[in-house]
C-alpha cells in the first residue's frame, strides 16, 4: 500500500483536539494502580489498594460492587433485550406491512427519535409512581427500553428496507407462512441490523445515569453510575479520587471490551441499513 | 394444468391496470405473456399466483375455483426476475425450502433436490452460496426451486432480462427444454418479442392491459390483427406506408404513386386514411411492385444486410437481403414489394 503523505495535517489536527482525552485517559489508567505524594505529578509506587472495593465493603450503604455490577448488567442486558425485540418485529411491520395510521406512525418515530427526552422526566416519575414502579429496576428498564425504541426501531425499518420484495413473495410461493418467512428468510437478512441494535442498547444502557437517579434512588436498584456518583457526593471534599478513578475503570471496561470486540457490528447501524 | 382467467380487473387505488380479461391457457401449454413495459404482464402473472388479490373476475386451475385461494396452497412455481435466491442459504437450501416448509423426509428431500438440480445442470453447485453463482446459473437454480415441489403451473417473469446476449440464447432452449420434459403448464412474461416467439406455443399480446391477439408466434407474425401487433413482432420491424384509399389502391400521402391493393383487401371508401405494412423480406430486388428510392442507411449483420430505402414522399422501407448485394449509401434503387403479403391496416391501427 502506497503511503499517502498528504495525510499528516488531518492527523495533525485530530491529534491536538483529542491531546486533552489521551491525556486524562492516561492519568486515568496511571492514578488508578498507584499512589503519589500529594502535589507531585510523578508516581511514588504501585499498588492495587485503590480497587479494595472489590474485595471489602465500602461501608456506604450500598450492596457493594458485585451487587451494584450485577444490577447494571441486568439493566443493560432486559433494556437490549426489550428494544431489540420490539424494534426486530416493528421495524418489520413499518417496512413491509400496510396497516392503518403507519404515515403516522412514521412521522411519530422521526419526532419521538429528535425529542429531548430529559424533558419528560417529571412525567415519567409520574407515571412510574401510579404504577408502582418507581425505585424499581423493572420501572428504569421499561423507560430506558421505550426511550430507546425509536432509534431501533428506524435503523431496523432501513434494514428492512433494503431486503428484496421478491425473497419474500418467494417464500410465499414456496408455502410458507408469512412468520416463516420473516423468520427463515428474511430475519437472517437483518442480522447485521439486529446486532448492532442488541449491542448498541446494551451499551447506552450500561451508561445510563439521569434515568436511574431520577426514577430509582433507591440502594436497592443502584447502579455503577448512580453509584459513583454517590461516591463523590457523599465523600465531599474528602472523597478518594483515587478510589473514584479506579472504579470508573472498572465502569468502563466493559465498554471498552464490547466495542473492541463488535467495532464491525456497530458500524453497521451506518453503512447497512439506513440507506436509501 | 389449465388455467382460466375470467373478467380479470385490477386496480391499483384509482388506476385500473386490467381491464375485464379473459385468457384461457391450455394443460401442458407454454404461452408467453408479451407486451411494452409497463402494460400489466407482471400483474396478470402476480395475481396468477396470488400475489395480488384480483378486483373481480375469476380464476380456475383445472376446474377447480382458485380466486380466493392464498398463494401458499395454489401449488405453482414462480421465477421472479431478479431470480429472487434466498442469500444466506447455499443452493442446496435454496431449492429444499419448499420441500422443507412442507415437512418432506430428509431422504426424500435429498433425493427431489438431486433429481432436480441434475435435470437442471446444477449438480456440482449444490453447496455454493447463490453470491457465488454467474447469472445462468443463478436462473437455473431458480428454476429448480420453482419446479421441486412438483407445481401444477409454473410462472416466469422476464428470466431471462438479467442475462448477456450469449447466455439468454442458452437459456432460452433450456427453459424450453425444461418445460417439454416436466410437460408442465408455462406462462412467460417477456418484452421481448425473439423470446416468445422462439420459446411459447402461443402468444397473448398485451397493450394497456388489454389482450390485444392470442394466437401461435408464426399466426401472430403472418396474420397480425392489428398494426399494433404487426409493429411489436419482427425484427428488424416492419415499416409502415401511410396514404389514403383512392381508385385502383392506396395513393402514398405527399405522392403521386398508387399502390395496387390485393384483391383480399377491403378498402375503405375513397379519401379514407389507409397504412400499409411492408416487412424487410417483402421488399427485394426482384418482387414486381416496384417503388422508387434511395438507400439511406446499410447495416451489415454478418449473414444479412439492412437496407433503409427512403421513397420519394420521406416515408420509409426497410429492406433485409443475403450479404453479396452490391449496393452502397446513397444509390438509387427501384425494388418491388410482393403484393400478396401487403398487410393493410385503417385508420384505427384494425386490419384490413
Ligand atoms: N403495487 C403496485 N402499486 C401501484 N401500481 C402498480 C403496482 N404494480 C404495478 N403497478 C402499475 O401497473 C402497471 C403495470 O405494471 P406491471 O404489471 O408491472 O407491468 P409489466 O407489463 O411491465 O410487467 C404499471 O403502470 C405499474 O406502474
Ligand atoms: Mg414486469
Amino acid at each position: 500500500m502506497r503511503q499517502n503523505f498528504r495525510n499528516w495535517p488531518v492527523l495533525l489536527v485530530l491529534f491536538v483536539f483529542s491531546a486533552p482525552l489521551l491525556i486524562m485517559l492516561t492519568f486515568l489508567l496511571v492514578d488508578a494502580f498507584t499512589t503519589k505524594v500529594p502535589g507531585t505529578m510523578v508516581p511514588s509506587g504501585v499498588t492495587l489498594h485503590h480497587f479494595r472495593f472489590l474485595w471489602t465493603d465500602l461501608d456506604n450503604g450500598s450492596w457493594g460492587i458485585w451487587g451494584v455490577t450485577l444490577n447494571t448488567f441486568n439493566f443493560a442486558l432486559f433494556t437490549s433485550l426489550a428494544v431489540t425485540a420490539i424494534s426486530v418485529t416493528a421495524g418489520y411491520a413499518l417496512s413491509r406491512l400496510a396497516f392503518p395510521a403507519r404515515g403516522f406512525f412514521l412521522g411519530g418515530l422521526i419526532v419521538l427519535h429528535a425529542f429531548p427526552t430529559v424533558t419528560l422526566i417529571i412525567a415519567i416519575f409520574l407515571i412510574l409512581q401510579l404504577l408502582g414502579l418507581y425505585n424499581t429496576l423493572i420501572g428504569v428498564i421499561v423507560v430506558k427500553a421505550a426511550l430507546e425504541l425509536p432509534f431501533g426501531i428506524w435503523v431496523m425499518k432501513g434494514f428492512y428496507d433494503t431486503v428484496p420484495w421478491e425473497i419474500e413473495m418467494a417464500g410465499v410461493q414456496d408455502g410458507a407462512s408469512r412468520f416463516t418467512v420473516w423468520w427463515k428468510l428474511i430475519l437472517p437478512q437483518v442480522q447485521p441490523g439486529l446486532m448492532a441494535i442488541l449491542i448498541f442498547s446494551f451499551l447506552s444502557g450500561w451508561s445510563e445515569f439521569i434515568l436511574p437517579m431520577v426514577l430509582a434512588p433507591g440502594n436497592d436498584a443502584q447502579v455503577l453510575s448512580t453509584y459513583l456518583a454517590t461516591m463523590l457526593l457523599d465523600g465531599g471534599t474528602q472523597a478518594d479520587f483515587n478510589l473514584f478513578k479506579a472504579v470508573g475503570l472498572f465502569y468502563a471496561l466493559p465498554v471498552i471490551i464490547i466495542y473492541l470486540v463488535f467495532q464491525n457490528k456497530l458500524m453497521n447501524i451506518y453503512g447497512g441499513g439506513t440507506k436509501g | 394444468m389449465r388455467i382460466s382467467i375470467e373478467n380479470f380487473t385490477k386496480a391499483f387505488g384509482t388506476t385500473t391496470v386490467i381491464k375485464d380479461m379473459s385468457l384461457e391457457i391450455n394443460s401442458g401449454e407454454m404461452l408467453a405473456l408479451l407486451g411494452p413495459s409497463g402494460c400489466g404482464k407482471s400483474t396478470t402473472l402476480f395475481a396468477i399466483c396470488g400475489i395480488h388479490r384480483m378486483n373481480s373476475g375469476r380464476l380456475l386451475f383445472g376446474e377447480r375455483d382458485v380466486t380466493r385461494i392464498s398463494s401458499q396452497q395454489r401449488n405453482v412455481g414462480v421465477v421472479f426476475q431478479n431470480y429472487a435466491l434466498y442469500p444466506h442459504m447455499n443452493v442446496f437450501d435454496n431449492i429444499a425450502f419448499p420441500l422443507k416448509v412442507r415437512r418432506d423426509t430428509r431422504a426424500d428431500i435429498e433425493r427431489k433436490v438431486k433429481d432436480i438440480a441434475d435435470l437442471v445442470h446444477i449438480g456440482e453447485l449444490l453447496h455454493r452460496k447463490p453470491a457465488e453463482l454467474s447469472g445462468g446459473q443463478q436462473q437455473r437454480v431458480a428454476l429448480a426451486r420453482a419446479l421441486v415441489r412438483e407445481p401444477d403451473i409454473l410462472l416466469l417473469d422476464e428470466p431471462l432480462a438479467n442475462l448477456d446476449a450469449k447466455l439468454r440464447l442458452e437459456m432460452r432452449s433450456e427453459i424450453r427444454r425444461i418445460q417439454q420434459q416436466t410437460g408442465i403448464t408455462a406462462v412467460l412474461v417477456t418484452h421481448d418479442q425473439v423470446e416468445a416467439m422462439s420459446m411459447c406455443d402461443r402468444i397473448a399480446i398485451m397493450d394497456q392491459g388489454k389482450i390485444m391477439q392470442l394466437s401461435s408466434p408464426k399466426e401472430m407474425y403472418e396474420d397480425p390483427s392489428s398494426d399494433f401487433v404487426a409493429g411489436f413482432l419482427g425484427n428488424p420491424p416492419i415499416a409502415f406506408l401511410e396514404g389514403v384509399a383512392a381508385e385502383g389502391g392506396m395513393r402514398l400521402a405527399n405522392s403521386e404513386v398508387t399502390l395496387p391493393v390485393p384483391a383480399a383487401i377491403n378498402l375503405p371508401d375513397h379519401g379514407a386514411a389507409v397504412r400499409f405494412g411492408i416487412r424487410p423480406e417483402f421488399f427485394q430486388p426482384d418482387n414486381d411492385l416496384k417503388i422508387k428510392g434511395r438507400i439511406s442507411f446499410v447495416e451489415t449483420q454478418g449473414r444479412e444486410e439492412l437496407y433503409d430505402v427512403t421513397l420519394e414522399n420521406g416515408s420509409v422501407l426497410r429492406s433485409i437481403q443475403s450479404q453479396g448485394g452490391s449496393f452502397k449509401l446513397g444509390d438509387n434503387v427501384n425494388w418491388g414489394i410482393a403484393g400478396d403479403r401487403i398487410l393493410a391496416f385503417d385508420a384505427a391501427g384494425n386490419r384490413l
